[in-house]
């Protein structure tokens, strides 16, 4: 068994549903994403929570250039595959209400990216990582130009160019290291043993940290994230917020850090100092958002900002925290964009100024939005806190130890604050209040919305209250790449 | 060597079919003798590769040739299965067109395999002279006509050059031949200026043929006003062609002198990259938007010769063809286009995707992979080509690329969102049977060498 099944499943999948019309591609598309999360359920218990790379799969693809199609998963890569599986199945069901033209081809385009973003995350061949990078660039851009809102045209293509970009000099750097290499090979094993003096490593870091800054994005390289998000049709959103902004973390994670790690040690202090920029940067702005949708894309900048972050001073318990951040932010940032999508389909507005006291007339609705907000802003004994928690233990180490002071510590905290008051702010300003004209015929979520908002509360607090399985998933991976990196940086 | 016999006798017998007006039996009888000839050209492929020249030393017809000459002739048959029904209309004398387009094929065969300068000049005239009347071919249009005398003249002018260069590697070397050329270059430490005077009147006089800056200013009109299958052979066949003279005359005998050349070829290839891609984002016509991207992919292709090396053959070879492939697609899809709308504006594309999806589905694999979008034949291309380069340590050569291929997205994608995301009134198109087999045939090969190119690149 090797994760190939894994990556083709859903390319079989697309190709199927392609043809298919209305409600059966709908059936069809969460059937076969239902599949392959079982698939991905059967791969997690015969996971073995070491080190070692498991499910591998290693056979020639273009033997002129040492390109193999190599795969396989280890700790890291399991939490994305979780999160991957686990998410899309929730996309797919979130969509049922609505009536997508041409609905074959949507949903067609979900499962193709679906199958991309998992080669990203289970790739060990540099080359086969940026084919599965553009991979699911393409579906989106797809997604969100046919289905998006009025100024999609100029939006996605912007998105599209911005992304492509920052891409194309990461497939400079990965050719760059594959000449390096001694037996000329795309092998991340054979990058990872590449003796490179700083300044080399300093460029092949800026070359990476462009195509992944982009992605997340990290400040400021944001400026398409907001438009495209606000854009896009529901779904997309989903897809890109929930999951592929996670390939420019584990990116980071993967490839640029443990390839350039003297790289990193020349940007870290810079590019910690942009991350932390970008939390309260897009927290301020968030806080002034008229749009709920876009609240939550800006919402979305400040947690990847505080993920980013963590990453980048690079220890054990960053690490942990960014990866269980991953998959917690992903959960709840779905389950906003459900939420607003909700709104703004029974309401036709996703104005928060015309809204109020939505709970009253929608108990149910009011519960789920409030779950998925506590996890969103991090209360203990929901999933936010485990990742926000670590994550801000891992920059006070940092900091303590670099700098002896506190303020980078101190504006990253901050996003906890300045997200709970936004956050709530718009809770209050949405559900609370009074009911008005407008709200009083909004009726409660029924139906396969009730199944989507409850399997994500669930998750929230399943996770909150007992992450342990999912920290245990990941350590020894962790451990082990730091360890390597530590052997790499003495020289 | 027995293709180029074949070639040249089909057009013989073409003239006949016409003299007789045996209009209907052109196209099967050119497809099947271009068959045959195909088969015999693969026939000469040997592993490991053990050719010989023949004729004296004249022609050397290794698995190099083949390879480019095979694939000269699949898209000559592809362009040819395109033209069924559409010279009817725009001329009375089909035969000619037919006979003229193979005359130029057969030049083509002789420059994939000279192995003296005589036989690549005579190769270089005997394509040119038959595209300058097929550029012409429509006798009463002003702008063919104009196409044709332009071409003419630039042409006549560029093979002056060539000619003169040829003269002076003659006068320092004593021989056209490049066997004997190569040993010159390699027992001669300091080479008189001459020589060097003669590769630099080379290169300009190849640059025109291949339309690279800043000799490409025929291009956009004669690729306008030519006949649009016409332009597609120029762009494709020919194109590459060119680049496998280049390439045969660099790699066997100046690639010693690279420290001369290579600096003007990266000049030349700078320019052409930002000429080609920057003007074609000014374009309203989806043809001349063609034509300039030609230049810039006129440039990508260059890559290979600037940085010279084992490699570069299969680099051309691989970039050639998923160019070829997607041009005939965009070619094809022009023709249609402009029949039912009148005129070759991007907005003539406008919500193509919902009357026909399966003519917007492969413009769109086409235009993914004129772009070099992954999965898509266009991006194998580019990658060897980047590869090679980085390989020569030419980085900023290939970062200025990817600042290129970015402003490309620009002007490919407008047609994409031109037939998906705009919408109007368009009545449904009708799309012939040999221009679905045309297309599917070729969207399956930008898809099959996008997803595993080992299945050609093994070849070269």
């Amino acid at each position: 068994m090797t994760v190939s099944i894994l990556i083709f499943l859903p390319v079989i999948a697309a190709v199927i549903v392609a043809f298919l019309k209305n409600s059966a591609a709908r059936y069809a598309a969460l059937f076969f994403s239902i599949a392959e999360l079982a698939i991905a359920g059967l791969f997690l218990s015969k996971f073995v929570p070491d080190a070692t790379t498991q499910f591998g799969i290693d056979v020639p693809w273009i033997a002129k250039f040492g390109i193999y199609f190599s795969a396989g998963i280890d700790g890291i890569s399991m939490i994305m595959v979780l999160l991957t599986t686990i998410l899309v199945p929730l996309i797919i069901l979130s969509t049922f209400n609505h009536e997508y033209k041409n609905s074959g081809a949507f949903y067609a385009l979900i499962l193709f990216m679906q199958a991309g973003m998992l080669v990203v995350f289970t790739a060990l061949d540099g080359f086969l990582f940026y084919v599965g990078w553009e991979a699911a660039l393409i579906p989106i851009y797809f997604i969100c130009a046919l289905w998006g809102g009025e100024n999609r045209i100029r939006i996605t293509l912007k998105f599209f160019i911005y992304t492509f970009a920052g891409s194309l000099f990461m497939l400079v750097a990965l050719i760059y290291l594959y000449l390096q290499s001694p037996d000329k090979t795309f092998s991340i094993h054979t990058f990872y043993a590449l003796k490179l003096t700083a300044p080399q490593q300093s460029w092949v870091f800026l070359a990476f940290f462009l195509a992944f800054a982009i992605k997340m994005p990290v400040f400021p390289f944001h400026t398409w994230q907001p438009d495209t998000y606000t854009e896009a049709p529901t779904g997309g959103t989903m897809m890109l917020s929930g999951i592929m902004l996670k390939m420019g973390v584990y990116g980071v994670i993967r490839w640029l850090i443990p390839n350039a790690p003297l790289g990193l040690v020349h940007w870290q202090t810079l590019i910690t100092i942009l991350a932390v920029i970008g939390i309260v940067y897009a927290s301020i702005i968030a806080f002034n958002q008229k749009d709920g949708k876009r609240l939550v894309a800006y919402s979305s900048i400040a947690h990847v900002g505080l993920i980013a972050a963590g990453i980048f001073v690079w220890n054990i318990q960053g690490l942990q925290g960014a990866l269980v951040q991953m998959l917690s932010h992903g959960i709840n940032v779905i389950g906003m964009f459900f939420i607003w999508d909700i709104i703004s389909r029974r309401l036709g507005t996703r104005d928060i100024s015309q809204l109020g006291g939505i709970a009253k007339v929608a108990p149910k609705f009011a519960i789920a939005f409030l779950i998925i907000v506590l996890g969103t802003v991090g209360l203990p004994l929901t999933n936010g806190f485990v990742g926000e928690f670590l994550l801000i233990g891992s920059m006070f180490n940092y900091s303590a130890a670099h700098y002896q002071n506190l303020t980078i510590v101190i504006f990253a905290g901050s996003t906890i604050i300045l997200g709970a008051v936004y956050m709530l702010r718009m809770y209050k300003n949405v559900m609370q209040g009074e009911v008005n004209e407008l709200t009083a015929k909004f009726t409660d979520i029924t139906g396969s919305e009730q199944l989507v908002l409850g399997i994500i509360c669930a998750l929230i607090i399943v996770i909150g209250v007992y992450p342990q399985p999912i920290l245990h998933i990941s350590e020894a991976a962790v451990t082990n790449l730091m360890n390597t990196l530590n052997g790499k940086l003495v020289f | 060597m027995t293709t180029l016999i074949i070639i040249s006798v089909l057009p013989i017998i073409l003239l006949y079919l016409g003299l007789y007006k045996a209009t209907k039996a052109l196209l099967p009888v050119t497809v099947i003798g271009l068959i045959a000839a195909l088969g015999f050209a693969i026939a000469e492929y040997k592993t490991p590769d053990t050719a010989v020249p023949i004729y004296h030393g004249m022609m050397l017809f290794n698995n190099f040739s083949v390879v480019f000459s095979s694939i000269a002739i699949i898209t000559t048959i592809l362009i040819v299965l395109l033209s069924g029904g559409y010279f009817e209309k725009i001329s009375n004398h089909v035969a000619e067109y037919y006979a003229i387009m193979l005359f130029s094929l057969a030049g083509i065969i002789v420059m994939v395999s000279y192995y003296n300068l005589t036989m690549m000049f005579i190769g270089i005239e005997i394509m040119s002279v038959s595209l300058y009347i097929l550029a012409g071919i429509k006798k009463n249009d002003f702008a063919s006509n104009e196409a044709a005398l332009k071409y003419f003249l630039m042409g006549a002018f560029s093979t002056g050059f060539l000619l003169f260069g040829i003269t002076l590697i003659y006068g320092s070397t004593g021989s056209f031949s490049v066997e004997v050329i190569r040993d010159w270059v390699l027992a001669h430490p300091h080479i008189d200026p001459m020589f060097y005077t003669g590769i630099g009147l080379i290169i300009v006089g190849l640059c025109f043929k291949v339309g690279a800056a800043p000799f490409h200013f025929w291009t956009p009109d004669v690729y306008e006003g030519s006949p649009t299958l016409i332009t597609a052979f120029m762009s494709t066949v020919v194109k590459t062609a060119g680049f496998a003279v280049f390439l045969r005359l660099f790699s066997a005998c100046f690639a010693p002198l690279s420290d001369f050349w290579a600096p003007i070829l990266l000049v030349i290839t700078v320019a052409t990259l930002f000429i080609g891609n920057i003007t074609a984002l000014y374009q309203q016509s989806f043809k001349r938007m063609l034509a300039f991207s030609s230049i810039s992919h006129a440039g990508y292709l260059l890559f290979a010769i600037v940085a010279l090396g084992a490699a570069s053959a299969n680099s051309v070879f691989i970039y050639a063809t998923a160019y070829s492939v997607a041009s005939i697609i965009a070619f094809g899809g022009l023709i249609l286009v402009q029949q039912q709308s009148g005129n070759d504006n991007f907005e003539s594309f406008n919500g193509l995707a919902k009357k026909n999806p399966f003519l917007a589905l492969v413009l769109t694999v086409a235009m993914l992979s004129l772009a070099g979008i992954p999965l898509t034949a266009g991006f194998i291309g580019k990658f060897f080509m980047f590869t090679g380069a980085l390989s020569r340590y030419q980085f900023w050569l290939v970062i200025i690329a990817v600042i290129n291929a970015i402003i490309s997205i620009f002007y490919y994608f407008r047609v994409i969102v031109a037939m998906y995301f705009r919408s109007a009134d368009r009545t449904e198109l009708v799309v012939p049977a040999y221009y679905k087999v045309v297309f599917a045939v070729s969207a399956l090969a930008t898809i099959i060498i996008g997803i595993y190119p080992d299945f050609i690149s093994r070849f070269i």
